[in-house]
């Protein structure tokens, strides 16, 4: 029988809070850019001008139908020659802005599709409404749409958000030390990795379900 | 002040509008009724150019609606629209739903805006629901709120689309007096409406629209008098007579 030993843990934990701000670090700058990246896709694949929803459309179906695995190894090994072009060798560890990146850029793609349907949401008039006042369709949008559309969607904004932020452990595969990574590597290093694992799905879930129930709370509160 | 010339407008082989031609000079007030699905609705949303048309031509003050050039926006914000729907903002309280356009499309100050707003507000008899949200008034008050917010842009002409289709019959009356008294200060309205009611009162002409065609353009007293065309006369008797 499998003898539990937790006892590597406790001096392990100011290495796996760092990993955990990196965790958290990708998911709010994959959230906040996300979000402002998808709302532009969403208004772009809402747009009369053809070419500018079918090029929005096809970011949106690209990102959508490869794993995100295959784009954060993508972006680790297509950033890092990029930026080198850029800013020469001055860049200190690729894998974060790397990981930022490609999160930002794929997540927005997934954001996209729920504004849009935020968007959708909200009454035609509204929009005729906003243009018969003089305001250009841009205005409409930004004083009229969106912030009805965003009220709409905060439960479906904030779900998308707990699910980021249990995939964001898919850095594993570039070697960044996020919260799974680090955990990982302590449980090698000690040869406790069962304990650690089991400690790191722990702490997932707590966040996880303590976020899902926040995002409930706010929902009934809005059916009200 | 607005001129519609020989307007057509389809959607896709479908003719909704065919060679509409009226004017509503300065000061009048021209009432558009007929039958649903007539095009009446579609054609006072040409005026301001909320749809376009594929024919003709549509001036208001002097200026090409269809035009490519034309800035639409700068047109609108001087063109009054109220819907049958209202479309008051509802993430936004009255009184920013009335100073919204006012300061970002006119850019008058915050203060300016408000004292205008609430004025207005106070003119349709709601200012004590200055600080209330649509959701909290009635069809009949959220009506009168989005006179006054296309009022607040000082508009050189005022379009109604059938303002009164979507309230209970009780809160009718109260959106046709503030429109009553606007017609008799003098303002230029096109108003498609069923409510001949006020057409008899405050109308100068009368224009009556059937399957997309303006069929009887004629003066108050000539329509109800005697209207020349059939169809107005069976449809004079259906929404008269009962």
């Amino acid at each position: 029988m499998y003898e539990f030993d937790w006892s590597s843990i406790p001096g392990a934990l100011p290495l796996l809070a760092k990993g955990l701000m990196v965790t958290f670090e990708v998911t709010l700058t994959a959230i906040v850019v996300g979000i402002v990246w998808g709302t532009l896709l969403a208004v772009a694949r809402l747009s009369s001008n053809k070419l500018v929803s079918f090029a929005a459309a096809s970011y949106v179906n690209l990102f959508r139908s490869v794993p995100l695995v295959m784009v954060i190894l993508w972006f680790y090994l297509i950033v890092p020659q990029l930026l080198r072009s850029v800013f020469g060798d001055a860049l200190g560890d690729i894998r974060l802005a790397s990981a930022l990146i490609a999160f930002s850029l794929f997540e927005a793609a997934y954001y996209s599709e729920i504004i849009r349907a935020g968007i959708q949401s909200v009454a035609r008039g509204q929009i005729a409404a906003g243009l018969a006042l003089g305001m250009t369709y841009a205005q409409t949008m930004r004083l009229v749409v969106l912030p009805q559309a965003f009220r709409n969607m905060t439960p479906l904004l904030l779900t998308q958000a707990v699910i980021l932020f249990q995939d964001t452990s898919l850095v594993y595969v570039i070697g960044l030390s996020d919260f799974f990574g680090t955990a990982y590597k302590v449980g090698d290093r000690d040869g406790r990795l069962v304990e650690l694992l089991l400690f790191a799905g722990a702490i997932y879930f707590i966040i996880s379900f303590a976020a899902s129930q926040l995002v409930k709370r706010l929902q009934s509160r809005y059916a009200r | 002040m607005i001129e519609i010339n020989q307007v057509s407008k389809w959607y896709g082989s479908f003719q909704v509008l065919t060679d509409n031609t009226t004017r509503i000079n300065t000061g009048e007030v021209v009432v558009v009724c007929g039958p649903s699905g007539s095009g009446k609705s579609t054609l006072i949303k040409c005026v301001n150019g909320l749809e376009a048309f594929q024919q003709g031509t549509i001036t208001v003050n002097g200026v090409s609606v269809g035009d490519p050039a034309t800035n639409l926006a700068k047109l609108r914000s001087h063109v009054g629209m109220v819907f049958q729907h209202f479309e008051l903002f509802p993430h936004m309280s009255i009184t920013e739903n009335l100073t919204i356009a006012q300061t970002k499309v006119l850019g008058r100050s915050q203060d300016e805006a408000v004292s205008k707003g609430l004025a207005l507000l106070d003119r349709v008899g709601l200012r004590a629901q200055a600080d209330k949200f649509p959701g909290q008034l009635s069809g009949g008050q959220q009506q009168r709120v989005a006179i006054a917010r296309a009022l607040a842009m000082d508009p050189i002409c005022m379009l109604f689309d059938e303002p009164t289709s979507a309230l209970d019959p009780e809160m009718i009356n109260e959106v046709l007096d503030v429109m009553v008294e606007l017609a008799q200060e003098g303002m230029t309205m096109m108003c498609v409406t069923h409510e001949m009611g006020f057409a008899r009162k405050v109308a100068h002409r009368v224009v009556f629209m059937d399957h997309g065609q303006i069929v009887e353009d004629a003066a108050k007293d000539a329509f109800f008098g005697t209207p020349r065309s059939e169809r107005a006369q069976q449809f004079l008797s259906k929404i008269l007579n009962h």
